[in-house]
């Protein structure tokens, strides 16, 4: 038994020849958000099979909420809006609400406080009687949503949960993600919006050919660029700045490849030679950057 | 598992098909009732009359060949829904989310299956009946067994049905329907040819025939319904006859025997099974 909301170990699966996934090795705690990424065809999608018993690793093992790997009790305290959201057509939001809750063994009692709670969380209550085969993608994106949410369960795996939305749904489902969070349930969020990963995910793993090449905390996978100053009444600024670091001409100002802590003694530099520091802005590696890296030093 | 025969039932109703059905099928009733009476108008129109036994004979004949047609019918109805039933959501990824959810893979096989039989069987027994009282009503020609008759008649769908589900657990929609409907007419065929076999004394043909039954036993509901609408008159008759008739499709000597009825409902069983553990292996 294992406390981590999922935990997986050398977790492997093969297609015939065709390696899925090579070994991942993981562990998500409870109660966090979780970001998974990684490129097409890294295993992500895979991955998130193994975790909900829908396929059968060819190798390792793991843990949801504590149960091995494909635990059909456990599947109970899940929720899950895949990658490809597809729901019945000839029923309508509320009856798919309703399937959902009778297969998850929610009691009768709560269930239409559940189905009603479901659909105003994302903004589908005055379409509750209509047919899902008259539903938008988006639409149906945010039902499937709102079924991955009933019977609050303790982890919501959600693959690429805003693929169909407008900016103003992704600024609803990051509200609901952490919203979700927030009572204490786990949050499994696979996603290729890295910006948005940033915004809302406590923690990170970045996926690759099947293995984790680097988690952390987004602010730590980003790392330190450096900085940009713009200094006014200096003609050497330049050459004052080249010991600190790199330079490089940016805009009106200029980019100095230096780590944070010499930042004061590089701005103490320039003042001390005559010059009227202007801006000080520290840059760090977005997500986004930091990821194209990791999987270009990979091999892709 | 009663949410998912509840959920198939829905299904059925809403997809329109068996609507659609239902009206075609109350067309064809009338169309083939007017016909029934029709010929016997034209029989006794030129004053020669028609004994008891001579309508029996005739209009069981009708009847019988109204049931082949409607065997046909059947065995469509029961590969069209249950092709899709479980294909098509694996194809379309509705079943990501269901398999996801604490459900035995079992419980959709056996729940699905269960929802398509009572369509199917439903479907068929009403409108067997239907037609058996309609064309009773303008002829007075009454078969002998017409409840067992539109039993073994829905018997021909549930079997069609059965086989399709389980292909469908492993092949696309299309191919799984596809295959049940040759396989379906082959084994037609297989009958025809295992009656000329026993006419002329070719055994291989009687074998071949025996495995049709076997692999697929809708020939032996077929051979059961016959029965079912024959007269006794015609029964006794052809027994008479001797083996000349076995090659007639359209005549059976006997009913449908137990180990036969056995067989049908081991078939049943054994075909689910594989249709469950298939699923149940599947990587969704």
């Amino acid at each position: 038994m294992t406390d981590a909301a999922i935990e997986t170990r050398d977790l492997a699966k093969t297609y015939g020849r065709t390696v899925a996934l090579e070994a991942l090795t993981m562990r998500v705690e409870r109660g966090e958000v979780f970001g998974f990424l990684g490129p097409n065809g890294a295993g992500k999608t895979t991955a998130v099979k193994l975790l909900l018993g829908l396929a059968r690793p060819s190798g390792g093992s793991g843990t949801v909420l504590g149960a091995p790997l494909g635990d059909r009790a456990v599947r109970g305290r899940v929720g899950y809006l895949p990658e490809l959201f597809r729901y019945q057509p000839w029923l309508r939001a509320r009856e798919v609400l309703t399937l959902h809750c009778e297969l998850a063994g929610l009691p009768a009692a709560v269930r239409r406080g559940e189905i009603d709670s479901a659909l105003a969380t994302v903004g589908l209550a005055e379409r509750a009687d209509s047919f899902v085969g008259t539903f938008s993608k988006g639409m149906q994106q945010r039902l499937g949503l709102g079924v991955a949410l009933l019977g609050s369960p303790e982890l919501v795996v959600l693959d690429e949960p805003t693929s169909a939305l407008d900016p103003v749904g992704r600024t609803e489902v990051r509200s609901i993600v952490r919203a979700v969070a927030d009572r204490g349930a786990t949050v499994f969020l696979n996603s290729h919006l890295l910006g948005e990963v940033e915004r809302i995910c406590d923690r990170v793993a970045i996926v690759d050919r099947g293995r984790v090449v680097a988690s952390g905390r987004p602010s730590e996978l980003g790392g330190e660029r450096g900085v940009r100053v713009v200094v006014h009444g200096l003609a050497n600024a330049g050459s004052i700045a080249s010991s600190f670091g790199g330079v490089a001409a940016d805009g009106d100002g200029l980019r100095i490849a230096c780590r944070r802590s010499a930042i004061p003694d590089l701005v103490a530099a320039l003042v001390s030679a005559g010059g009227r520091v202007d801006t000080v802005e520290p840059l760090r590696s977005s997500l986004e950057e930091r990821f194209l890296e990791i999987v270009a030093a990979d091999g892709r | 598992m009663t949410t998912i025969v509840r959920l198939t039932l829905v299904e059925a109703a809403r997809r329109r098909l068996l609507w659609v059905l239902l009206a075609l099928t109350v067309i064809s009733v009338g169309v083939t009732t007017w016909g029934v009476s029709r010929l016997v108008d034209v029989a006794t129109s030129n004053g020669a009359g028609l004994n008891p036994l001579e309508l029996a004979l005739g209009v069981s004949q009708v009847l019988i060949l109204a049931a082949f047609m409607f065997s046909f019918v059947l065995a469509m109805t029961g590969a069209f829904l249950a092709a899709p039933a479980i294909a098509g959501d694996l194809e379309s990824g509705v079943a990501l989310a269901l398999f996801a959810r604490p459900i035995r893979r079992a419980e959709v096989v056996l729940g699905r299956w269960l929802g398509l039989a009572i369509v199917v069987g439903a479907y068929a027994i009403a409108a067997g009946l239907l037609e058996v009282a309609a064309v009773g009503a303008v002829t007075g020609y009454r078969p002998p067994d017409p409840v067992g008759a539109a039993i073994q008649l829905a018997g021909v769908g549930i079997v069609l049905m059965t086989i399709v589900l389980t292909l469908s657990t492993r092949l696309p929609a299309i191919g799984a329907g596809a295959i049940a409907v040759v396989a379906f007419g082959l084994s037609w065929m297989l009958g025809v040819l295992g009656g000329i076999g026993q006419v002329f004394g070719v055994s291989a043909l009687e074998a071949a025939a025996t495995v049709g039954r076997i692999l697929l036993p809708t020939d032996l509901l077929w051979r059961g319904t016959v029965f079912a609408l024959e007269p006794p008159s015609l029964i006794l008759g052809t027994r008479i006859g001797g083996p000349l008739v076995a090659a007639n499709p359209f005549v059976a000597l006997r009913p449908m025997s137990l180990p036969e009825l056995a067989w049908v409902v081991g078939w049943l069983g054994i075909v689910l099974a594989i249709g469950v553990i298939s699923l149940d292996r599947r990587e969704i």
